[in-house]
């Protein structure tokens, strides 16, 4: 089903259709990282992805148009790319250790400590949120500031600045002072 | 959809709720599946839920575009500020243990904090994206 989702994203030519199918293929790979017992992955994505993120796409549509132009040439070139990257990942993947097995190695770096000590370390049941707001807490930051980052590009290309304000003086102040005070951590 | 019955008193009655998982999802983060991001998102769509039944103005008149941009910002300086806080007390960048008298006890409260300030940046980011998005559109048709 993820399969066939994904293909007919990349197959559709009406938007309107793709973002509803992009809704629904976030939604099942919520579904499999539950089966995959992430289930704090599979709620960000549940959540973020068939959530927010298909209201955000509808919103974007209103202003772009719902049809998707032809494209001029027949894509050769990005296929020959996209075959060989692919091979090439491929070819990789073989001296990979076996899915899933306990003794790879990624589950020895720090994930050992993280699984023993965080309980008395951190006393936290949820190893996810020990993981994601103390060890990892600086990358957690950057994250947040990467969102808040993300914010402050869409302001400045559609917010009210560009466009005559009507809400008064915080209108143009708003956009430049949070940056400003971002240099600092 | 100024018309539709059913929707406004269904997003009407399911909009607290909402609220209130979202703070469930912050709050209970420590012990089950939930953290910063989903709540902020739950919240967020909380209120992208009402815009869309009862119209941006209306929700905008509750809720203001200056007032959810300036959360973008101010949950990342709550986040920065816990860490600074924890510099201010002793400890490393964001070690939340000097935090409180038991260490334990300290990472609970600074991981509840620097989560707060996730919830903040996220329900911030996503609203106003929605809001800027919306008023674009509304005014090109």
């Amino acid at each position: 089903m993820l399969a066939a989702a994904g293909i007919g994203l990349a197959k559709l030519r009406n938007l309107f259709t793709v973002v509803m199918l992009a809704g629904v293929y976030s939604l099942l790979s919520a579904g499999l990282f539950t089966v995959m017992d992430a289930v704090d992955v599979a709620f960000t994505e549940a959540a973020v992805g068939a959530g927010i993120s298909t209201v955000l796409f509808l919103a974007a549509l209103v202003l772009v148009g719902h049809r998707e132009k032809k494209p001029v040439r027949a894509p050769v070139l990005p296929l020959v790319v996209v075959i060989v990257t692919g091979a090439a990942l491929a070819w990789g993947m073989i001296d990979l250790p076996p899915f899933g097995d306990p003794d790879n190695p990624v589950h020895h770096h720090v994930a050992d400590h993280y699984l023993q000590e965080s309980g008395h370390e951190i006393g936290v049941p949820n190893v996810v949120t020990a993981v994601l707001a103390s060890y990892r807490g600086y990358d957690t930051m950057g994250e947040a500031t990467v969102v808040f980052t993300a914010v402050v590009g869409v302001l400045l290309l559609l917010g009210r600045g560009a466009q005559g304000r009507r809400t008064g003086p915080e209108a143009g102040t708003g956009l430049s002072e949070p940056e400003a005070g971002e240099g600092g951590p | 959809m100024r018309e539709e019955l059913v929707l406004r008193l269904a997003a009407k009655m399911m909009a607290p709720f909402i609220l209130v998982f979202g703070l469930y999802v912050h709050f209970h983060g420590d012990y089950s599946p939930g953290g910063g991001f989903q709540a902020g998102v739950i919240l967020a769509a909380a209120f992208v839920m009402l815009s869309l039944v009862f119209g941006l103005d209306a929700v905008q008149r509750a809720l203001p575009l200056w007032f959810v941009r300036s959360c973008a910002a101010l949950g990342v300086l709550v986040y920065a500020g816990v860490g600074f806080a924890a510099m201010a007390l002793g400890a490393n960048f964001l070690g939340y243990d000097a935090l409180a008298s038991d260490p334990e006890k300290g990472q609970h409260l600074g991981i509840l904090l620097v989560e707060a300030g996730v919830v903040i940046t996220v329900f911030g980011v996503m609203t106003t994206a929605f809001y800027v998005f919306a008023d674009r559109g509304r005014r090109k048709s």
